[in-house]
């Protein structure tokens, strides 16, 4: 009897490990600890093998083990194959495609599923081959800037150096973001191998992998995954690669202090230019990349660029993990072509509000990412479609709010965590955002008058910040002072 | 306390674990604070000296990052989501709960030396918040009396 309970942080949070060790306590039975299949609000999603099929079972407790050695079509928790699951019907999974199916740390199993392809047939291929490919396939940085992976790998390429670098950043402080988490739990080879891809097309020989230290379970999961892939040889003297760990620092997320953080120094952002892809770490050519970006490179290298780049919509190609959460009904990861409308993510996929209550905003992109109003639900979701709206799609992560929300608080809450997190190099950020909840402060206490100085100090901050800290916090800001004026108005109409 | 040979000798084997490294400031802080439960600041002017960087340095770099901590932390570190996911489930509620029944602010420890209580900005468990670590142990859904019980166990 074959077993599947995750060792995803979402599915030990809610009790998976309690599950894995009742059914390892009954003995006979194979069991592997995959990666999550997604279905967050269904965790522990346990599967069992049925005639050759995965049968899901949701939301398990160690009391429903026992009857998963008795009659299992009428265990209580039962779902089905996991295949026919809507969730699961409804996906594209490309950069996701082997979570939630695989022992994370078998190469065997990696392999037998397609593992290492793409970078056999990038081993076939010159460097500018590769470029040509990642940049024929239109994946863009999936990190939140957006920028175009080939033209970065070819600044690196073309840039002559005794050393050169690959630095995926796996610093995935958004909140509402969790695609890197899951990945590097669920499928860490695959990022070795986008590493190793990357390396042969830039001429870098050295990787590292920056990983927060809010994820224990990822920093585990990619250690062993690295030492894995060194015995077996597919890291080696050509590539090799270290995992490195953060330090609680948001604005390390941010490549440039990412990179200082990496050298032992303090998260502060560096001014570019010089561009990280010509003076890196160490002053070499380094290639940043989030971890969905490289993780997206073997299968886009294993199916070819145009297999990928027929999905999407516009200037967005290909599949993005979204990440449902907040006050959500059915919270998770679901990769998609671009392109749906951000009411069918939310209303239809996420099932509205786990509250019951009406949606009120949509957080889109992160801490830095605007409050999106009922009225912005027709936006389909892309890059530039979003910017459109005033906001970004960042990492693609989706908060969900009910109408119990007070949009003042979340507005000054996003100025307070900007005071927390910067870095302190420019003023507007290191100043302007503690200035910043002072003044929601005052409006909160019913002086309207400072609504205007709000709105100033927000371009201050936008366009007088290096980076998307202090640059960004005005679009929560500002969208929740836009969309939902009478949060702001509160404490006035009620002194009148 | 080690005595100061002891511990001379302790942070030096850190050091030496660390050869070769490169930019290997942040996993030698790492290792002291596993190895002491905080970076006593007595280890900053050796590791200053070993990597030929100023005392200065080495106390700006340790100071910046939040998981550093100058002091020992109760016998269990409770950290509680603060980010908005977490928010919009309730998070900023369950923090007043646990704070009245540890009877303790953010960044305190409990009299008896048993929980510190800190925040978190994101564990990765949006879609499952409010969301907690207890010593090493991650919580979803997490509700004040198990967090409270769990953290004193």
């Amino acid at each position: 009897m074959k077993i599947w309970v995750p060792l995803d942080s979402a599915a030990v949070a809610l009790g998976a490990d309690d599950v894995a060790a009742a059914i390892a306590a009954h003995g006979d039975v194979t069991l592997v600890r995959n990666g999550s299949r997604g279905m967050v609000w269904l965790e522990p999603l346990v599967e069992v093998e049925v005639g050759g099929v995965r049968h899901a079972f949701g939301q398990m407790t160690v009391a429903d083990v026992a009857g998963l050695f008795g009659d299992l079509a009428a265990h209580p928790k039962a779902l089905g194959p996991t295949e026919e699951l809507e969730w699961m019907k409804g996906q594209t999974r490309l950069t996701f495609a082997r979570v939630g199916v695989i022992d994370p740390l078998s190469l065997d199993d990696y392999r037998a599923h397609g593992g290492l392809e793409g970078l056999s047939r990038a081993q076939g291929m010159d460097k500018a081959g590769i470029v040509a490919e990642v940049t024929e396939s239109g994946l863009r940085g999936r990190g939140g800037a957006g920028f175009p992976t080939g033209i970065k790998w070819k600044t690196v390429s073309d840039a002559p150096a005794d050393q050169k670098y690959i630095v995926c950043n796996a610093d995935e402080g958004d909140s509402a973001t969790f695609a890197d988490r899951m990945l590097m739990e669920g499928d860490p080879f695959t990022l070795i191998e986008g590493m190793m891809i990357a390396g042969l097309a830039t001429g870098a020989t050295k990787g590292y992998v920056y990983i927060r230290s809010e994820y224990p379970v990822a920093i585990r999961v990619m250690d062993a995954a690295v030492k894995i892939a060194r015995d077996a040889g597919v890291l080696n003297a050509a590539f090799d690669m270290e995992i490195r760990v953060g330090a609680g620092a948001y604005v390390c997320g941010e490549e440039t202090s990412l990179l200082n953080s990496l050298e032992g120094k303090r998260g502060v952002v560096r001014a570019k230019p010089p561009l990280p892809a010509l003076e890196g770490f160490l002053g070499k050519p380094t290639v940043v990349n989030n971890v969905i970006s490289l993780a997206s490179v073997p299968v886009i290298m294993a199916k070819g660029a145009k297999h990928y780049k027929d999905f999407g919509l516009g200037r967005s190609r290909g599949t993005i993990p979204l990440q449902i959460a907040g006050n959500v009904k059915h919270g998770g990861l679901y990769e998609i072509a671009f392109g749906l409308t951000l009411g069918d993510i939310v209303d239809r996929i996420g099932g509205g509000t786990a509250s019951g209550r009406p949606v009120k905003a949509v957080q889109v992109g992160g801490p830095l990412g605007a409050y999106h109003p009922r009225s912005d639900f027709g936006t389909p979701f892309g890059y530039e479609e979003f910017t459109g709206q005033n906001g970004l799609i960042g990492h693609a992560g989706l908060t969900i709010f009910d109408d119990s929300t007070d949009m003042l608080k979340m507005a000054r809450f996003a100025m307070e965590f900007c005071a927390i997190e910067s870095c302190g190099k420019c003023t507007p950020c290191r100043i302007g955002a503690v200035r910043g909840t002072e003044t929601i402060d005052r409006i909160a206490k019913g002086d309207t008058s400072a609504i205007p100085l709000l709105k100033d100090l927000c371009s201050t901050m936008k366009s007088g910040s290096l980076c998307a800290l202090g640059g960004f916090t005005p679009y929560p800001v500002l969208s929740a002072l836009t969309h939902f004026p009478d949060d702001f108005n509160a404490a006035k109409e009620a002194a009148e | 306390m080690l005595d100061s040979v002891d511990f001379t000798a302790r942070i030096q084997e850190i050091l030496d674990a660390h050869r070769g490294l490169e930019g290997p400031l942040l996993p030698i802080l790492h290792a002291v604070q596993a190895s002491f439960g905080h970076v006593p600041q007595e280890a900053l002017p050796i590791i200053a000296k070993d990597l030929n960087i100023s005392k200065a340095e080495a106390h700006g770099v340790m100071s910046f990052y939040h998981d550093f901590r100058e002091k020992p932390a109760g016998r269990t570190v409770l950290k509680l989501c603060r980010a908005e996911a977490c928010q919009a489930q309730g998070s900023d509620a369950l923090a007043a709960e646990v704070q009245a029944k540890l009877g303790i602010d953010w960044h305190e420890t409990t009299a008896d030396g048993a929980v510190t209580l800190e925040p978190v900005f994101c564990l990765g468990l949006c879609a499952c918040g409010p969301a907690a670590l207890v010593g090493d142990t991650l919580v979803g859904r997490a509700t004040a009396e198990t967090l409270v019980a769990n953290a004193k166990a």
